[in-house]
């Protein structure tokens, strides 16, 4: 009987040897594939069971995690819940994470390779040390009083320092406790979210960053950016045509200016002059020269048709390609399909106050391990060189006498030169325009690039404009930032 | 537990008398030594588990260090005095399996009691309290195995009373008022406030009753029949037997919903059968049979399509058992969350069909390969006790409560890890549950029974006279 038993004792070791592989299989190779399965609920009660790491704005905690006596261990709460919500976004145990809370999760969550000496150091002591710290660029002046500024309207602001890139402000209203979402009550939350989802007004929408609107007459400073960049231009020869109307190719079709206003008695007009009035008719006639092809690289030199990781990721502002005549001089003066975010305005408006260079956006200051050591610190980043140094410096003059003596006048900070430029973009005669102001200062060493975007106002559409509605808050964001 | 490598010390290939005493091959020290040691590693573990948890020692600590101690010398002793020859190895094996499994039970009762807490229900009862009760009264089966039965062979001459006991105990939980369902199955019986599964001591009782019948029996089924196609055909009223398991096990299929005790009864009936007739074509007809049977049970029965489904999408809209038990295997990963770091009380039954979960959640891929590997060195044990033993009656007993034991584990652990269908068996040692423990040491008893025969000095030969020549061969 020891031939077949020989037999057996083999099969038998081949069955401990099918059963080991397949083990290794389990919690080897289909591990991470389980790990990420959104049915599976360990990892969520993993993340509660530890205490989460905070946000920081300066030294004020505007995202922290509290111990309760319910399952989930850690309950998240929020200090200024509304004023940050856009950047911290929620973290809830049935709908997941947004905003910082979701980009920042592994950090936060304390499972960051980059905290895996401490994950060691865990395992070895058996202790818990939580999570990460994420300490933002934020500065909480800045962003209150982007805040205020924005109070009983729709819309949102970026502040961004031009020579890093980092995001000083950002704010979108109407906005939303973070808190709602937070809560460990399963009823709760579903109502919340419900709520918030069904709200007309959008208040999870960041607008900052993941909303794209009709730039309006801020786009002229991209249209006078490519006819400098030409170098067939100068900012001070009266050498652009400035009729009351012009007449678009192709089309029956005119392009008045605002309020069918003239800008010139000779029709003839500086760059200076035109940015300064804001004249359509004769950014129109420009772009229509400079062409499309012109236009649509200078605009995605400052960032348009492409997407920013601050760590959320950016929406994608628009220039359209393809387009004829009559559409290049809509597009010249920022309307037809051009679309961009206010955060893509701050980038350009900050390219222009920093000798020309974008800067990548970035909220994030520095990673901090949670016995608060620093494992990472943000590096500023170029993203490209939008304009010579030499255009843009024409430009921040051109763009100092706007807030001086033109448009932007409701920007002016006492002793300080501020560069600025309004936009009010009708789109349809339905809704009110937008109103815009995009700004820097101080002129000679920015310090400070702004975005303000007003979608709806409790104002009578004929009283929006940007030097009106949006220039002061502007001004507001940047006094906080240079400390006035 | 796998570092004694005994070196070529095999009964009755050396000649009694020269070279190795007796004494030595006994090898009891080795035995107490691995036995200290298993012990220390189950109650480091239960030590981690408090540790982790509330950061200091448990009061219970002594109380379960010094019974699972106690328990064990007391086996060791009864192996010295009652098997002296006894495999070393096969017992520390089970102390550590057994010890691991009161962790294990006792680490998921903590966290049904942190639940209950949390939820406000009251705190369930603790199970690992009566794991080690049923610990002991296993050992004291154990002993009086080993007491009792001085020579297997004994089993041999009571192969009918055994097989009749066997069935009856098979049958018992189908009689009204006495048998109980519960989680579908039929398996259990209730007398005296308690429950028990007398499917368990079936179990071993059949595999007697098997081992007895086919060491008789084994000359009429090797002889052939027709040839046919290169297979011996076997004549059909030798085919008489194998139809009776079958049809047996499918009728624990079918009355009791027991899937698993199924596939086990016929397994090793199959198995044994090939080893006593040393005839191939009987494990053929052994796996067409099996999948015959599994393809009625799959058309005939909700709960085994239920089965397969889970098995080839273990993870439905709502998850599952089987989901839960794969996520808790992915969550542990190569090391483990570590114990009390995970959580296992997610998975349903975690504490009886699903504790390799918990092991593979908490001790990770490295504890659940350790602990596969601490079975395969029993039953391998086994297996070599049974290939060293002289008789045919110990050769199948042994080989059979082997096969039994790897049966058992690759269904139960292959169910848990998705590799097969679930089929709901305890894993031997590691489960909660005192009808396995208990069934499960006394196999082991005569596991031992079987090897100290084995491994045994054959008495000496008479002396022989000078002027003989004749050398004597053993084999």
């Amino acid at each position: 009987m020891n031939k077949p038993l020989r037999r057996v004792a083999l099969a038998c070791l081949l069955l401990f040897g099918i059963l080991l592989l397949n083990a290794n299989v389990q919690q080897f190779v289909l591990a991470e594939e389980r790990r990420s399965d959104p049915k599976n609920r360990r990892v969520l009660l993993d993340e509660y069971s530890r205490e989460r790491g905070p946000i920081l704005v300066g030294t004020q905690q505007i995202a922290f995690s509290t111990k309760t006596d319910d399952e989930l261990e850690y309950l998240r709460e929020y200090a200024a819940g509304p004023i940050y919500a856009p950047i911290t976004g929620y973290y809830s145990f049935i709908f997941g994470a947004e905003g910082i809370e979701r980009s920042e999760r592994e950090v936060l969550a304390g499972t960051d390779d980059r905290l895996f000496v401490r994950q060691i150091a865990d395992l070895l002591t058996g202790e818990d040390q939580g999570g990460g710290s994420v300490l933002l660029t934020l500065n909480p002046a800045a962003q209150q009083a982007a805040w205020d500024g924005l109070q009983g309207q729709k819309g949102a602001v970026v502040a961004l320092n031009p020579q890093t890139g980092a995001i000083l402000a950002m704010a979108s209203t109407p906005s939303y406790d973070p808190a709602a979402l937070a809560t460990h009550d399963g009823d709760l939350l579903q109502t919340n979210w419900d709520l918030l989802n069904a709200d007309p007004e959008k208040p999870l929408l960041n607008r900052a960053l993941r909303e794209t609107y009709p730039p309006g007459s801020t786009f002229k400073i991209i249209t006078a950016a490519a006819a400098l960049e030409s170098g067939n231009y100068d900012p001070d020869e009266p050498d652009i045509p400035a009729p009351d109307v012009l007449d678009l190719p192709l089309t029956d079709a005119v392009l008045p200016n605002q309020g069918g206003a003239s800008c010139s008695s000779d029709e003839q007009i500086t760059l200076r002059d035109a940015l300064r009035i804001s004249c359509n008719t004769a950014f129109g006639q420009l772009g229509m020269d400079l062409g499309a092809e012109a236009l649509l690289a200078q605009a995605e030199r400052f960032g348009f048709n492409s997407t920013f990781e601050v760590p959320m990721t950016s929406a994608e502002s628009v220039f359209p390609t393809g387009i004829n005549e009559p559409q290049t001089a809509q597009s010249a003066i920022g309307q037809f399909d051009v679309r961009a975010t206010p955060l893509q305005m701050a980038m350009m408006i900050g390219a222009i106050a920093n000798e020309g260079v974008v800067m990548a956006p970035y909220l994030v200051q520095e990673v901090r391990a949670p016995d608060l050591k620093p494992i990472d610190t943000a590096q500023p980043e170029e993203l490209s060189e939008a304009v010579s140094p030499d255009v843009a410096a024409a430009l921040v003059s051109m763009l100092v006498t706007v807030v001086d003596e033109g448009t932007g006048e409701n920007a002016q900070i006492d002793g300080i030169s501020v560069g600025g430029k309004t936009g009010t973009a009708q789109t349809s005669p339905d809704r009110p325009p937008y109103a815009w102001f995009v700004s820097f200062a101080p002129a000679d060493n920015p310090t400070v690039a702004v975005a303000v975007l007003i979608e709806e106002a409790n104002v009578a559409p004929d009283d929006i404009s940007g030097g009106r509605l949006a220039a002061p808050i502007a001004k507001a964001v940047m006094e906080a930032v240079i400390g006035r | 537990m796998t570092a004694t490598v005994e070196t070529g010390r095999t009964g009755g290939m050396s000649p009694s008398g020269t070279g190795a005493g007796p004494q030595e091959r006994r090898r009891r020290t080795t035995e107490l030594i691995l036995i200290v040691l298993a012990v220390a590693i189950a109650m480091a573990a239960y030590a981690m588990v408090h540790i982790a948890r509330d950061g200091a020692l448990p009061a219970s600590l002594p109380r379960y260090a010094g019974g699972l101690l106690l328990l064990a010398l007391v086996a060791h002793v009864a192996i010295r005095r009652f098997a002296p020859y006894a495999d070393p190895v096969i017992l520390p094996a089970v102390v550590l399996l057994n010890g691991l499994g009161l962790v294990l039970i006792h680490r998921l009762d903590l966290g049904a009691a942190d639940n209950a807490i949390a939820r406000g229900n009251p705190i369930p009862s603790p199970d690992a309290p009566l794991q080690l009760t049923w610990t002991a009264v296993g050992v004291a089966l154990f002993v009086l195995v080993l007491l009792v039965i001085r020579d297997h062979r004994l089993l041999q001459r009571l192969t009918f009373i055994i097989g009749t006991i066997g069935i009856l105990f098979l049958l018992l939980p189908l009689l009204p008022g006495l048998g109980q369902e519960i989680n579908g199955s039929r398996l259990w019986i209730q007398a005296a406030g308690l429950t028990f599964q007398p499917g368990e001591i079936a179990k071993l009782a059949l595999i007697i009753f098997f081992a007895g019948y086919l060491v008789v029996h084994r000359d009429a089924l090797a002889l052939a029949g027709k040839r046919f196609a290169g297979l011996d055909l076997p004549r059909a009223r030798d085919l008489g037997p194998i139809l009776l398991a079958w049809v047996a096990s499918l009728g624990v299929l079918v009355f009791q919903r027991d899937l698993g005790s199924s596939l086990l009864f016929f397994g090793v009936f199959v198995v044994l059968l090939y080893v006593a007739t040393e005839r191939a074509s009987w494990l053929l007809y052994g796996f067409v049979l099996f999948f015959g049977g599994a393809y009625f049970a799959y058309t005939q029965f909700g709960h085994v399509q239920n089965r397969v489904e889970l098995w080839l999408n273990p993870f439905p809209a709502d998850p599952e058992q089987i989901s839960e038990s794969l996520y808790g295997l992915a969550a542990g990963g190569i090391l483990g969350t570590g114990l009390t770091e995970g959580y296992p009380e997610r998975v349903p039954f975690a504490s009886t069909d699903f504790i390799v979960a918990t092991l593979g959640e908490e001790l990770g891929l490295t504890g659940l390969m350790a602990v596969l590997v601490l079975y395969a060195v029993i039953v391998e044990r086994g297996l070599r006790t049974a290939l060293l033993v002289r008789d045919g009656f110990g050769k199948l007993l042994a080989t059979g409560l082997s096969v039994a034991l790897a049966l058992q584990l690759f269904v139960v652990v292959g169910g848990v890890t998705d590799l097969i269908p679930l089929t709901g068996l305890t894993t031997p040692f590691l489960s909660y549950g005192g009808s396995s423990l208990i069934a499960n040491w006394i196999l082991v008893a005569l596991l031992l029974r079987v090897s100290h025969a084995a491994r045994r000095p054959a008495p000496p030969v008479a002396p022989a006279g000078p002027e003989e020549m004749t050398q004597v061969v053993r084999l």
